[in-house]
């Protein structure tokens, strides 16, 4: 009983710890597959959580929060547009460039604004996405198995967790389902032939960047105002990067990827589980071997699991149309 | 043009002068930080308190510097002790190998650095016994215990951070000797220091496997524990600053580690010329380490409570507990 109680908390924090992922892996994939390699990722998400806590912390909602941290982010995306689609520039240098400028940007501003030395003001419960309670939850907590797992697991998570893996069958169907979504994969694979069927590849990137910004706008919120309750410097903690490394491990599909920022958020809660535990036969981890642990599964299954891995083929070439 | 370039040169001049008429003045003290920044609610913000007070008393303006990496520590050594700086106040025990490396080039100017030790000429090393201040607060935790499992979040896993966990432990152990302990480090790297998802994660993991205080000593990532704390309906223990007020009735008590006291004693020596290198150690009866009470949290801290932490104290002053310590406690990392 005290195993599955364990799995149940384990899977709790894992939906948790996965929600920020999810988004911006989502929003990464995106990017992707109109041809954008957007490694800007984690200076997006940065630059959402300070947008984000810095509206809650001086209106006091989590919704102006919300609607500040993906505006900030949609900013960044074109940003990055401009330099790959218009200036044809180098996609990872931009990238890294919006990455080292956030980094630095966000404390600045926060310092400049709050005087906290780049923190933003903690937020009160009214100011954040708190937890929210699915109906009959409290009901259903005696019910074995069932309703452990419904009003443990299921319940009790913020807005934007829920959002999250919403956005997997929605950014899925827009991809798979839609015009534009085909339009936006062939965008990603063989522009010539969009632009010869007389569509816009410069507007389809563009589009895709938008989509991109919003959904890591919400990636960052989640860390300021859902899971954390105010910005602290660098509190993305290279998320984007883990992201990035879910997209590709999730081949570039909307659910693959969903799974593997589940099994990366899994991993985390479990090295946070096993620090201190005593193994049967192995004895004590040591704390520096159980944090290498997500990171020494990635590259394990990067290398041995997943087999042929194909970007999309146009991603990081910039479209020159006149060639 | 000529003139134009003489023109502005001249006004630049001219501009820069008030800041180094600022400069001219005798004393002239420096405070480096540690990465986490000046407003933690921690550890670098009692240092930068430590400092006001130096200057509010003496009138004496002090300047300082937020690092961003751990690569910047020896530059704004070197760049301040350039400027000939008098004293040169640098908080953190990631700064050890840099002030040891920049105070053999620089012998003339005096350096002070807090929770790392050096033996140099120049170089005055202020260190705490965190374990004894963890001690009362880990009775504190002991004490306020429903469900007799406490738990204990690090930042960073280095020496330092598991004396508080020793100290705290044996505390707890004292007053009770059934307890559960949970513990759990952030992580390995500095960056542990910046992650308050990954703590309060942590903190809620501990909190639902029935654990109901938490001793966090993990700077600014511990806001973290303390907002799980909230969320769960549950207990956290600040640390270095008093953290009682950052969530009113959640927080049992800091663990206080005077980093104030020790910054602005070292800027007054320094002023008054009676300044010594050396190494000196700030516990119990110095003053350099306790527990925090005020009015967050004067009705979870009960009048029995209190006695007995009081008697625990004297007690280590007095020498008749002794509370263990881990060796190489202020190593660098």
């Amino acid at each position: 009983m005290e195993f599955l109680t364990d799995i149940l908390l384990l899977s709790d924090s894992a939906i948790r710890i996965a929600a920020p992922l999810i988004l911006a892996a989502l929003a990464g994939l995106c990017a992707e597959r109109a041809g954008i390699v957007d490694i800007g990722l984690e200076g997006k998400m940065l630059a959402a959580a300070f947008a984000a806590a810095s509206a809650a912390a001086i209106t006091g909602s989590p919704w102006a929060g919300l609607l500040s941290g993906i505006l900030v982010s949609v900013m960044l995306a074109l940003l990055h547009g401009y330099v790959s689609i218009n200036q044809r520039g180098n996609q990872i240098v931009s990238g890294m460039a919006i990455n080292i400028m956030v980094a630095g940007l966000a404390p600045t501003l926060a310092n400049a604004w709050f005087s906290r030395g780049g923190q933003t003001p903690l937020l009160d419960s009214e100011a954040r996405f708190n937890e929210i309670t699915l109906p009959l939850a409290d009901l259903l907590q005696d019910v074995p198995l069932v309703g452990a797992v419904y009003s443990n697991l299921l319940s009790g998570h913020s807005f934007l967790t829920y959002l999250a893996f919403l956005m997997v069958p929605v950014v899925g169907w827009i991809l798979y389902r839609t015009r534009f979504g085909l339009r936006l994969r062939a965008v990603g694979e063989n522009p010539e032939a969009v632009d010869t069927a007389g569509i816009s590849v410069t507007l389809l990137r563009y589009q895709a960047m938008i989509i991109a910004g919003i959904l890591c706008g919400m990636s960052g919120s989640a860390l300021s105002t859902a899971l954390g309750a105010g910005f602290i410097r660098d509190m993305s903690a290279g998320k984007g990067f883990l992201a990035l490394a879910a997209m590709i491990f999730g081949k570039w599909k909307p659910v693959p990827t969903l799974l593997a920022c589940l099994l990366f958020a899994f991993v985390d809660a479990l090295q946070g589980r096993l620090q201190g535990v005593s193994l049967p036969l192995i004895g004590e981890i040591p704390v520096q071997f159980t944090i290498m642990l997500p990171y020494v599964l990635t590259v394990v299954i990067l290398a041995g699991f997943v087999g042929k891995m194909e970007a999309p083929k146009a991603s990081g070439i910039p479209y020159e149309k006149d060639r | 043009m000529k003139y134009l370039f003489v023109r502005v040169v001249a006004l630049l001049v001219l501009a820069s002068t008030p800041s180094t008429l600022a400069f001219a003045q005798d004393f002239k003290p420096v405070l480096l930080y540690d990465i986490g920044g000046k407003f933690d609610k921690s550890f670098n913000e009692a240092a930068f308190r430590g400092a006001e007070k130096f200057a509010t008393e003496s009138g004496i303006d002090f300047r300082d510097f937020e690092p961003n990496s751990e690569t910047q520590y020896e530059q704004a050594l070197k760049r301040f002790a350039r400027r000939k700086a008098d004293l040169i106040v640098a908080v953190g025990v990631g700064y050890s190998v840099a002030v040891r490396n920049v105070a053999e080039q620089y012998p003339n100017v005096k350096f002070t650095v807090i929770d790392a030790i050096i033996d140099l000429p120049n170089v005055q090393s202020i260190t705490f016994k965190e374990n004894e201040g963890s001690f009362l607060v880990g009775m504190a935790a002991a004490m306020a215990t429903k469900s007799g499992k406490v738990g204990f979040i690090g930042g960073m896993d280095i020496p330092l951070i598991r004396r508080f966990q020793v100290g705290y432990v044996q505390g707890a152990q004292f007053v009770r000797d059934d307890l559960d302990f949970i513990e759990n480090y952030v992580g390995t790297t500095p960056s542990a220091w910046n992650d308050p998802i990954k703590a309060s994660e942590m903190a809620k993991s501990q909190y639902a496997r029935g654990v109901d205080v938490i001793f966090s000593a993990a700077g600014p990532s511990g806001l973290g524990v303390i907002n799980a704390a909230k969320d769960s309906g549950a207990l956290a223990i600040g640390v270095d600053s008093n953290q009682n007020h950052v969530q009113p009735g959640f927080v049992l008590t800091s663990m206080l580690k005077r980093v104030d006291l020790a910054v602005s004693q070292a800027m007054q020596q320094a002023n008054a010329g009676t300044w010594k290198s050396g190494h000196q150690v700030l516990g119990l009866p110095e003053g350099g380490v306790d527990y925090a009470m005020d009015e967050h949290n004067a009705t979870l801290i009960t009048a029995e409570m209190r006695e007995r932490l009081e008697d625990a104290r004297a007690k280590i002053i007095a020498g008749e507990i002794t509370v263990d310590d881990v060796d190489g406690g202020n190593s660098g990392h």
